[in-house]
């Protein structure tokens, strides 16, 4: 388990983690999710021992790792862009660990095959890395990481390199690897998506401090604040007379002064003239199509289109609102 | 665009292209060829036999033998030294660390008189090294050997672990890698080229090396380079000397064709990202120990050759440097502040003229070529202006003497020939620091600025003209060095009415006397100064990442 108490490091002054709180039980995969920028991999450097702390401590199974230089901590990291040794073959590569700790050349090349093997790489043992695509040489990096039998795996950014395809099927890839090998996880990323793919638990940074701490889906269904909504992937966040209008339209009842938060995929608008709205802005997007609806009370929201259905702007539509999409924040100061 | 413009561009290239080998093809190609059809060719026929002759020699062997281990012996020592000390002056942040880097890197430049008769005086009986016994010993020229090339190690592994991503390490040390180990499987294969390229120049300076080994030398150790010497000044023996210089140039130009393909690696795409120097920790210590041990080797001769030039007889005086402003009783025919003042007008003539053959070489040798031939030929050409680093500057200075002594080559009285031949001498180093500089601009930055209206002149203003207009000045500043201590060549080229202060110092150096000698001593650190002065400025010019042999 491992366990950061106030965790602090600064650049000339500035704080970029500040009094940094968190703890990752044995066998979990944390996600520390914030906007680029918010000190989320120096956090992780710092847990790897690349950044030294000026306050606060780290400790793994309660033992501190003031004094413990990176080679002798057991994390592996693996970097945003994989930081593969491009001198080395993808199988020296994904050895590398374990030739450090002198194994036989067979015992190397069975564990570097099984290895390739789990990320999918099979037949790739003797490329070079400038030879493979973005996606593949994360792979290889995963596979290198995994090699050294890490106690603990930090990620940083591991898909944010890859294009939005590759970047979907990776993730699904990365959760069952990390799960099937049993391996904690400690992964920084900037995405949501790639953070709600791969962990159990969420972390919420900004500005050097955690805001939210929890299980993925909770962390998820009930942002702690406005920002932490938007960067959730909330369209918008209402507060007052809108926030209670909008509550009203869901069918849910209205706690006084909250404000709420809304997914567009929760905002369903058809054709007709029901308790609607009227519309703004039509787009079709690949899956589906997207809309914008002036409705009475609330303002402009955006929506999920009907399928089949190609309203022009002025049209009058009907607006239903799914309160599962919704997130209450009782915090009566939440931004916008 | 239309193809008048490309033809244009063309031939503007191809004239650019002209000038240097024009050049070069007079004032290098011409008097070393001269120098081997008197070895290869004695009675007008062709005659391989002398050089056989003069191979079998035992004296020959000996020296030959004397040269190789002598110049792997300090290259080894060189790049023991260099290699940790590249760490900690490029790698790590500690207060004077801009001076430490620009006092090593002043002994390169140091005009190679200067540092034979350092060391002379450091290892001497009396030198504050006397009891070690090393006077007279091929010691005393390992020494002046390593003194004078650490720097070109330094400089060269420096400028590239400055530039070497910190990340791939980082990596490693999280796989659990030790930092031996992360040297050793990370840190060190991307250094090797650096190292590699390093190591090989100083063989050929060691190797090719005059000044230091003739001070230090005497009679009884030579090199290749001052058996060249001896053999066409002293003995007139030619049909020898030219074996001797042929011998050279077949090693210098085998080892650097080894060298390239040595320094081919599969990838050579360099991630470059000037890495934050990061504080001292304490498995520096051993890297910062060599650094000092280093700069005390570095900076003992030149001390003692300061406090010598203000000692005699056991008090301290100034009677040396009011020396100065004497000819040593006639012996120079000038005073040697008029050696100085020449050797200063030179310098500028030299550098001029090394600076626009060069610039003109780089823009030449980098320049982007689709075909194969192209290619190539830039490949050719860019080994052929390397070549005055491996051929001996003696087999040069004399080549001037016997090519370009008859109409309508007759430059001997020309007050250009000296500085010609040094600004070929120096022409390897203003190409090795502005090339890797044009190399590393993206063409697409270039193709950007046209897209935007610029034509060409307006584009090489805007990107080339903007980065290399430093490492310009830079090899400015060391042409000028190199100039001013130049002597090899010079030796030989230069009018016995007008000494340039090298050659005023080694006069005086070969006529006994305490006077003379004590004047020798204020001349070289009046020299050193200068030098000295020169490679400060420069060194407060250099761009991080970019410029090195």
């Amino acid at each position: 388990m491992l366990e950061l108490k106030g965790v602090t490091v600064t650049f000339d002054g500035t704080r970029a983690v500040d009094a940094v709180d968190l703890s990752v039980k044995d066998g979990d995969v944390l996600a520390v999710l914030g906007p680029s920028g918010c000190g989320k991999s120096t956090l992780l450097r710092a847990v790897a021992g690349l950044e030294p702390l000026v306050d606060g401590s780290i400790a793994w199974e309660g033992q501190d790792l003031a004094g413990t230089p990176t080679h002798r901590r057991g994390f592996a990291l693996m970097f945003q862009d994989g930081q593969l040794f491009d001198h080395l073959t993808v199988a020296r590569n994904v050895g590398y660990a374990q030739r450090l700790r002198g194994l036989s050349r067979a015992a190397v090349r069975a564990e570097v095959d099984d290895l390739l093997t789990l990320v999918g790489l099979e037949g790739y043992a003797d490329r070079l890395p400038r030879t493979l695509s973005g996606g593949e040489r994360q792979r290889v990096a995963l596979a290198r990481s995994l090699a050294a039998r890490p106690r603990l795996l930090l990620l940083d950014e591991p898909l944010s390199a890859l294009d939005a395809g590759l970047r979907g099927r990776l993730a699904t890839d990365l959760r069952r690897i990390l799960t099937e090998s049993g391996t904690t996880a400690l992964m920084v990323t900037h995405d949501q998506a790639e953070a709600f793919a791969v962990a159990d638990r969420l972390a919420v940074m900004r500005a050097g401090k955690i805001v939210q701490e929890g299980a993925t889906t909770q962390v998820w269904g009930a942002p702690v604040d406005g920002d932490t909504a938007l960067f959730l992937g909330y369209s918008r966040v209402l507060e007052g007379a809108a926030a209670a209008a909008l509550l009203d339209l869901a069918g849910a009842p209205v706690p006084p002064g909250a404000a709420v938060a809304v997914r567009s995929s929760a905002v369903q608008v058809g054709p007709g003239d029901g308790r609607g709205g009227v519309v703004r802005d039509f787009q079709l997007t690949p899956d589906g199509s997207r809309v914008v609806v002036a409705v009475d009370g609330v303002g402009d929201l955006a929506g999920v289109g009907a399928p089949g259905w190609a309203p022009v702007p002025g049209d009058v539509a009907a607006v239903r609102v799914d309160r599962r999409g919704l997130a209450v924040i009782p915090d009566a100061q939440a931004h916008r | 665009m239309t193809p008048t413009a490309g033809t244009g561009r063309k031939l503007a290239f191809a004239l650019l292209a002209a000038v240097p080998v024009a050049v070069f093809a007079v004032f290098f190609v011409l008097p070393v060829g001269a120098m081997l059809e008197r070895g290869l060719w004695p009675e007008g026929g062709f005659d391989p036999g002398a050089v056989g002759e003069v191979l079998q020699r035992p004296r020959t062997g000996r020296v030959l033998w004397f040269t190789v281990w002598t110049s792997t012996v300090a290259t080894t020592i060189a790049v023991l030294l260099g290699v940790p000390a590249a760490y900690v002056l490029h790698r790590l942040r500690f207060r004077g660390r801009g001076l430490v880097r620009a006092a090593l890197l002043v002994p390169f430049v140091l005009p190679t008189v200067v540092v034979g008769l350092a060391v002379r005086e450091l290892i001497s009986t009396s030198g504050p090294l006397g009891f070690l016994g090393l006077d007279g010993s091929p010691v005393a020229i390992l020494i002046g050997l390593v003194f004078f090339n650490v720097a070109v190690v330094i400089r060269t592994v420096g400028v590239a672990w400055e530039g070497l991503d910190r990340r791939p390490g980082e990596a490693a040390a999280a796989l659990g890698a030790s930092p031996w180990q992360v040297f050793r499987t990370v840190t060190f294969p991307a250094l090797r080229p650096a190292i590699v390229s390093a190591a090989s120049v100083v063989f050929l300076f060691c190797a090719t090396a005059f000044g230091v080994v003739l001070v230090l030398g005497g009679v009884r150790y030579s090199s290749v380079e001052t058996e060249i010497y001896l053999l066409t000044a002293d003995l007139l023996d030619l049909p020898a000397a030219a074996a001797l210089s042929l011998v050279q140039m077949v090693a210098v130009v085998v080892l650097l064709v080894v060298v390239g393909r040595l320094r081919a690696v599969p990838d050579p795409t360099v991630r470059r990202s000037v890495a934050a120097p990061a504080r001292p920790q304490w498995r520096d210590a051993p890297a910062i120990g060599v650094t000092v041990l280093t700069l005390l080797a570095v900076a003992l001769p030149v001390l003692t050759l300061v406090v010598a030039s203000f000692r005699s007889d056991g008090a301290w005086t100034l009677d040396f440097y009011r020396a100065l402003e004497g000819s040593g009783d006639g012996l120079l025919q000038v005073s040697v502040t008029d050696a100085l003042v020449a050797s200063l007008r030179i310098a500028v003539d030299a550098t001029w003229m090394s600076l626009s053959l060069g610039l003109a070489v780089a823009f030449v040798v980098t320049r982007r070529t689709r075909t194969r031939t192209g290619r190539r030929m830039r490949t050719v050409l860019d080994g052929f202006f390397m070549l005055p680093l491996g051929v001996s500057a003696v087999t040069l200075g004399f080549g001037f003497l016997i090519a370009l002594d008859e109409p309508p080559l007759d430059l001997r009285s020309s007050p250009l020939l000296v500085p010609i031949a040094q600004a070929l001498v120096a022409l390897p180093l203003v190409v090795r620091t502005l090339v890797p500089v044009l190399a590393g601009i993206d063409d697409r930055q270039r193709q950007a600025a046209a897209s935007l209206g610029a034509g060409p002149l307006r584009a090489l203003r805007t990107v080339d003209l903007a980065v290399i207009w430093r490492p310009l000045l830079a090899s400015a500043g060391f042409a000028f060095a190199v100039s001013l201590g130049e002597f090899g060549a010079t030796s030989f080229i230069v009018r016995p009415a007008e000494p340039t202060l090298p050659v005023a110092i080694y006069r005086l150096l070969s006529h006994p006397g305490a006077l003379n000698y004590g004047t020798a001593m204020a001349a070289s650190v009046v020299l050193a100064a200068v030098t000295a002065a020169v490679i400060l400025v420069v060194e407060r010019l250099r761009v991080p990442g970019t410029g090195a042999w």
